[in-house]
């Protein structure tokens, strides 16, 4: 019995962990190029969307997938040139996580006339899992696309930004765009691409929150784009340590789940807890740089 | 006037946005401009809502102004303004005892001093470690949601409900149509009044006094300003809590101007929408007050042409003329080139 258990909270842990992954890699591309962004809610929100209707529109979950790559990607061009063209980082992220929310509720009423929720997809696994047994589960769980997928995205981040040209230059156009710019190097070109990329990625974690639901609610995302936000700053910008705190704050939602005994006040608090983490993650560099400087 | 010119062009493209959409909705953009006209300006009702939707943006957005002249990003209105609005009504609840004179002033203050509160962690984390704001705010409105569910769930609530008890009467905010009998039924209320008054006593504090000037020229020079002797951090700390104060006055509205309680979710939104308020009035006090009513008109517009359009079209021209308004606004590009220049002298 507490091995099924166990199994129902790994298994959790590991879907809910898929889309703030996603999101995080996503954020760490942008701020590595030196670009902040805390449009990573409205990127899930509206790739989630974009998910939906593609894969309704085509019957197909895979063109659904490659549609919230490309909002994904878009939101993320968009938050590049808007930058690139004068606009603060924090005011453009802002402004287009308003876009995604009130864009997404208005394109849920012209699409299906709902103000709440659009008609039921299958995504890539049809209709409500019936397994019972662990294995089954636990392979089903290790085996969906977007969990692969989002492995995948970890170690081609980690490797992109770490090894190749294209990360080296544009962990330079982040750490020091005049520096990187009297290189050669076309700052503007490097964070148009770095922030596009880091869209894409969080859109996959927007195809993972709408197929995980199987239709796309009003406000899906719930937030989940400011605890990959959190992520990203626990971790320092470090995307291996910033998919273990996603996966540590999956964790902590599938324990208020799986063991539903504690009282609902209990469970808000718990709930507070990576953003506390983010506060002290704060004041802890902010003493560090003192310390260094 | 570029700055004339800015505004202009980002209203343009906000209509054009509008239109847009509407167009692509499948309706008649002048039809539904019409609409959007007859339910805001177009009767006294109208009218007073539009003062109603307009109050809190006003607060919210005479907070943003106000960090943004220290150079700071109070991300956190969503979160102060929540905090106050529980305050106030929990506070009003309790304040049957007091007259109005005494109840009303009260409850101004523990609204600023809740919001105020609220803003005070990031405040401190700025001020203490140079934490950057814009990350500690949002951390804050995310936690003032859970820490509000959970204070809710432990007995502010009315029992299997998400609202608080009603206030007191000497609690409630005396409605505008006392004094003008046409904006009956409209939610309008004294809280515009000083909501205009803090806009101009904001924007005279900024210039006129001591404390004030420190705060905006931190916001221009802090390494100069650190140079003069000015305590930089403790001016940083205060323009965020005095901030933090104003955004947490906009409950005056919500709760003691309109519903008389606090419910999860009440003023949502108005935080946000005092970024926008904030960039497109560009610290004028004047300026603040007719974005505000621009978006006050817009927002209750929305709820006019819901039937035809859905409302959400307007949360989307927000971020529009967010956008708009700041391609290219010199005094955010000024104070970025601030902030990098104090980066790179550590």
């Amino acid at each position: 019995m507490s091995g099924s258990v166990l199994v129902t909270l790994g298994t959790e842990t590991v879907r809910m962990t898929v889309p703030y992954a996603c999101a995080a890699l996503g954020g760490i591309w942008s701020e590595k190029s030196g670009v902040v962004n805390i449009a990573l809610e409205g990127m899930l929100l509206a790739s989630a969307l974009g998910a939906v209707a593609l894969e309704i529109a085509t019957g197909s979950p895979l063109v659904g997938l490659a549609g919230a790559v490309v909002v994904g990607g878009l939101f993320g061009a968009a938050h590049a040139w808007f930058v690139r063209r004068g606009v603060d980082a924090i005011v453009s992220g802002i402004a287009l996580n308003l876009i995604a929310m009130g864009g997404t509720r208005f394109l849920l009423r012209a699409l299906y006339g709902s103000s709440s929720n659009s008609p039921a997809i299958p995504g890539f696994r049809g209709g409500a899992t019936g397994s019972t047994s662990a294995i089954a589960l636990v392979a089903e769980t290790l085996s969906d696309p977007l969990t692969l997928l989002a492995v995948v995205a970890l170690a081609s981040t980690a490797l992109a930004l770490a090894r190749t040209r294209l990360g080296i230059q544009l962990r330079a156009a982040g750490e020091d765009a005049a520096a990187a710019a009297s290189l050669g190097l076309h700052v503007a070109r490097l964070r148009l691409t770095a922030v596009t990329i880091g869209g894409a990625i969080a859109g996959i974690g927007g195809a993972a929150l709408a197929f995980d639901q199987h239709e796309f609610q009003s406000g899906l995302s719930g937030g989940r784009g400011f605890i990959a936000l959190a992520a990203v700053i626990v971790s320092g910008w470090r995307p291996g340590r910033a998919v273990l705190a996603c996966a540590a704050f999956a964790l902590l939602d599938a324990t208020q789940i799986v063991f539903q005994g504690h009282s609902r006040a209990s469970h808000d608090l718990v709930t507070t807890l990576p953003y506390v983490a983010t506060l002290l993650t704060l004041a802890a560099l902010g003493r560090r740089r003192r310390a260094s400087g | 006037m570029p700055q004339a010119i800015t505004v202009t062009s980002a209203l343009a493209v906000a209509w054009t946005a509008f239109a847009l959409l509407v167009w692509l909705y499948g309706d008649s953009p002048l039809l539904v401009m019409k609409l959007m006209f007859e339910g805001t300006w177009g009767t006294a009702y109208g009218a007073g809502q539009v003062l109603f939707k307009a109050t809190p943006l006003l607060c919210t957005g005479i907070a943003v102004d106000l960090a943004l002249r220290a150079g700071l990003f109070n991300i956190g209105c969503e979160g102060q303004l929540a905090v106050a609005s529980l305050a106030v009504a929990v506070v009003g609840a309790r304040t049957g005892a007091l007259p109005s004179l005494l109840a009303l002033p009260l409850l101004l203050l523990v609204a600023a001093v809740a919001g105020g509160a609220w803003a005070l962690v990031p405040a401190l984390l700025r001020a203490r470690f140079g934490a950057h704001e814009v990350i500690a705010t949002i951390m804050m409105n995310r936690i003032a949601d859970a820490v509000i569910g959970a204070l809710m769930g432990a007995g502010l609530a009315v029992a299997a409900s998400v609202r608080t008890q009603d206030i007191a009467r000497s609690a409630h905010m005396p409605r505008l149509d006392v004094l003008v009998p046409a904006f009956r039924g409209s939610a309008a209320s004294l809280a515009l009044v000083l909501a205009v008054l803090l806009a101009f006593g904001s924007q005279w504090a900024l210039r006129r006094t001591r404390v004030g000037r420190e705060i905006t020229l931190v916001g221009q020079n802090a390494v100069a300003c650190a140079a003069a002797h000015i305590p930089v951090p403790r001016r940083l700390a205060l323009a965020l809590v005095l901030s933090g104060a104003c955004a947490g006055l906009a409950s005056t509205g919500t709760v003691l101007g309109y519903k008389g309680y606090y419910e999860i979710g009440l003023g949502a939104g108005a935080g946000f929408g005092g970024l926008a308020v904030a960039l497109l009035g560009r610290s004028s006090a004047l300026g603040l007050v007719l974005a505000a009513l621009f978006f006050g008109t817009l927002q209750q517009g929305g709820l006019a042409i819901n039937a035809h359009v859905p409302r959400e079209v307007v949360d989307v021209l927000q971020g529009v003329v967010i956008i708009a308004v700041s391609i290219g606004d010199p005094r955010v590009r000024a104070m970025l080139t601030g902030l990098t220049g104090a980066e790179a002298t550590p």
